[in-house]
């Protein structure tokens, strides 16, 4: 870290200022916002492990995907079931170890925030960093759309749209750009970022959904999602989209070189890869 | 950039990490820390500010058509309440089940059950949102609590309705371990008790409640979440406060950490 904005070595290495600063600190914000909304709502998940479509849904109806704890051969098993299929996963989900002996228990508690389960604790867990996620989520959008950072670095351009499928096969072939193409977030970082806030969006909205007094509020937003069974039920897809998301956001930091990635978010500064030779 | 703004700003941005590791590493230990909860309930203060900020007093809660009714309307908590007092109310069918109003009124008042029914009724087709997740839908015909109130005249200084039930969910500890009283009660401002969707219901679906949905009478207030929909209602207080009451933080569940305000 040390040395590289330094005077003699910026000649060598071509440098420049990548990440404004409030999209660092949004950016840090959210992260620690999400890992404890996750955890804390896999807490909640684990309050009643079952999810529906519709206006309605409870023990009698059928669920389009729970984990429990089911009796079978004479122990218990671990099974999680989505649609028709079910899968036995024992000691992993619905029946997993806990301070040495095994609890009937939807998501293990190494997951969980708390890791022992309590939905008290777990909805103000939930609840203090969904506040947090959306006054950091309008700080950014707001700054986003006042400085054309949204319009001009995360919206994809014609051009971008049309370089898909050629920044597809790059990806794939673990590819980045280099030089002056670098400068610039390429066209399926822009569809990552865009699809992220658009999920978070949508965390916030079916989140809402789920609140029976805001409901009073904004009646027409429980028909939007089709119920509030729907609306949980769209917040956990959308939480695995982000999951995913996050899962190839890391992997890509570590392919594309974590030092220069981590520092740009740091410090903003981030160093070009070089063209290769040709 | 100098040296010393440099320094400065590593130290923050170590800071920073070093203050959101020790969150996440202490998350459990926060969450039983006692001077924690309060950053909780100042989360929740907020959170029911908010909502009473965008809520009209009067606005109603999403009524459903009969098509949309659950088969079945899933019941939680206690099922029976039980003992030989219970039991023969049962066995009467609750002829003489009464539910008293006291506490901060002019005049208190004791109803039987068929008196209820005989007072002017609202039926609605709502949804019930248990804090666990799922969600029921039920038609609800009972008398409006404002109206009782209206009856029973609220005198200087009442601000809270509680509602005392028949059922005792003991078992769990309070927050903070010691065994509390587990006679269910629950408590709502004056805002939820004149709603016109708040009702002290005797029928659902149109069929007197039965024992595992709070027979003879339980409370609906359609903008929170269950626990605050009490059973087997039997008095109902008008308080000034909710601080000496069981717990002291206004319901079963809110003594073992839920928050006070359900509407979230």
């Amino acid at each position: 870290m040390v040395g590289d904005d330094e005077a003699p070595s910026s000649s060598l290495v071509e440098s420049f200022y990548r990440h404004r600063l409030p999209v660092r600190i949004t950016h840090w914000i959210n992260a620690l916002c999400i890992l404890f909304l996750l955890g804390s709502g896999l807490n909640i998940f684990n309050a009643h492990p079952r999810l529906y479509w519709g206006q309605y849904g409870a023990d009698a109806d059928g669920s389009l995907f729970s984990i429990e704890a089911v009796d079978r051969d004479g122990g218990a098993h671990g099974v999680t079931q989505v649609g028709p299929w079910h899968f036995d996963t024992t000691g992993l989900l619905g029946w997993s170890k806990y301070q040495g002996d095994y609890v009937a228990r939807g998501w293990p508690h190494w997951l969980t925030i708390p890791s022992f389960q309590d939905l008290a604790d777990a909805r103000h867990w939930h609840f203090l960093f969904a506040w947090l996620l959306v006054f950091n989520g309008l700080a950014y959008l707001g700054w986003s759309l006042f400085s054309r950072h949204l319009q001009k670095d995360i919206a994809p351009t014609r051009n971008d749209i049309y370089a898909i499928p050629r920044s597809l096969i790059d990806h794939l072939k673990l590819k980045h750009p280099a030089g002056e193409a670098a400068k610039r977030y390429n066209p399926l970082q822009r569809v990552a970022y865009l699809c992220v806030i658009v999920l978070i969006s949508l965390m916030v909205a079916t989140g809402l959904t789920m609140s029976p007094g805001f409901d009073a509020v904004c009646p027409w937003l429980i028909d939007l999602f089709g119920g509030r069974q729907s609306a949980r039920t769209i917040h956990f897809i959308s939480a695995s989209l982000i999951v995913l998301f996050v899962v190839i956001h890391l992997a890509e930091v570590v392919l594309a070189g974590p030092i220069n990635e981590v520092r740009s978010m740091l410090t903003g500064r981030y160093v070009l890869p070089k063209e290769p030779r040709r | 950039m100098t040296a010393a703004r440099n320094i400065t700003r590593r130290a923050a941005i170590l800071a920073g990490f070093a203050g959101a590791g020790a969150l996440i590493w202490n998350a459990d230990n926060l969450t039983l820390n006692p001077s924690f909860s309060r950053v909780f309930h100042a989360v929740e203060d907020w959170t029911r500010m908010s909502q009473r900020m965008l809520l009209q007093p009067g606005q109603l809660a999403k009524e459903y058509s009969v098509a949309d009714i659950s088969p079945v309307f899933k019941p939680n908590g206690t099922f029976n309440p039980g003992g030989a007092e219970y039991d023969a109310h049962i066995a009467q069918d609750f002829v003489n089940w009464r539910l008293k109003i006291g506490g901060l009124v002019r005049h208190p008042m004791s109803l039987s059950i068929a008196e209820l029914r005989g007072l002017p009724s609202r039926t609605q087709i709502t949804r019930h949102d248990c804090v666990e997740g799922w969600s029921a839908i039920g038609m609800w015909t009972g008398v409006q609590l404002g109206l009782l109130l209206k009856a029973a005249g609220l005198a200087s200084g009442a601000r809270y309705a509680v509602f005392h039930c028949a059922d005792n969910l003991d078992g769990e500890p309070i927050k903070g371990g010691e065994q509390g009283p587990g006679q269910y009660y629950e408590s709502i401002d004056l805002v939820d008790a004149f709603h016109p969707q708040t009702l002290i219901a005797y029928n659902l679906n149109g069929k007197p409640l039965g024992v595992p949905n709070g027979a003879p009478l339980r409370l609906r207030v359609e903008r929170q979440l269950g626990y605050k929909q009490a059973k087997y209602l039997q008095r109902i207080e008008i308080t000034d406060s909710f601080r000496n009451v069981a717990g002291g933080y206004g319901g079963y569940w809110e003594d073992r950490g839920y928050e006070w305000y359900a509407g979230i």
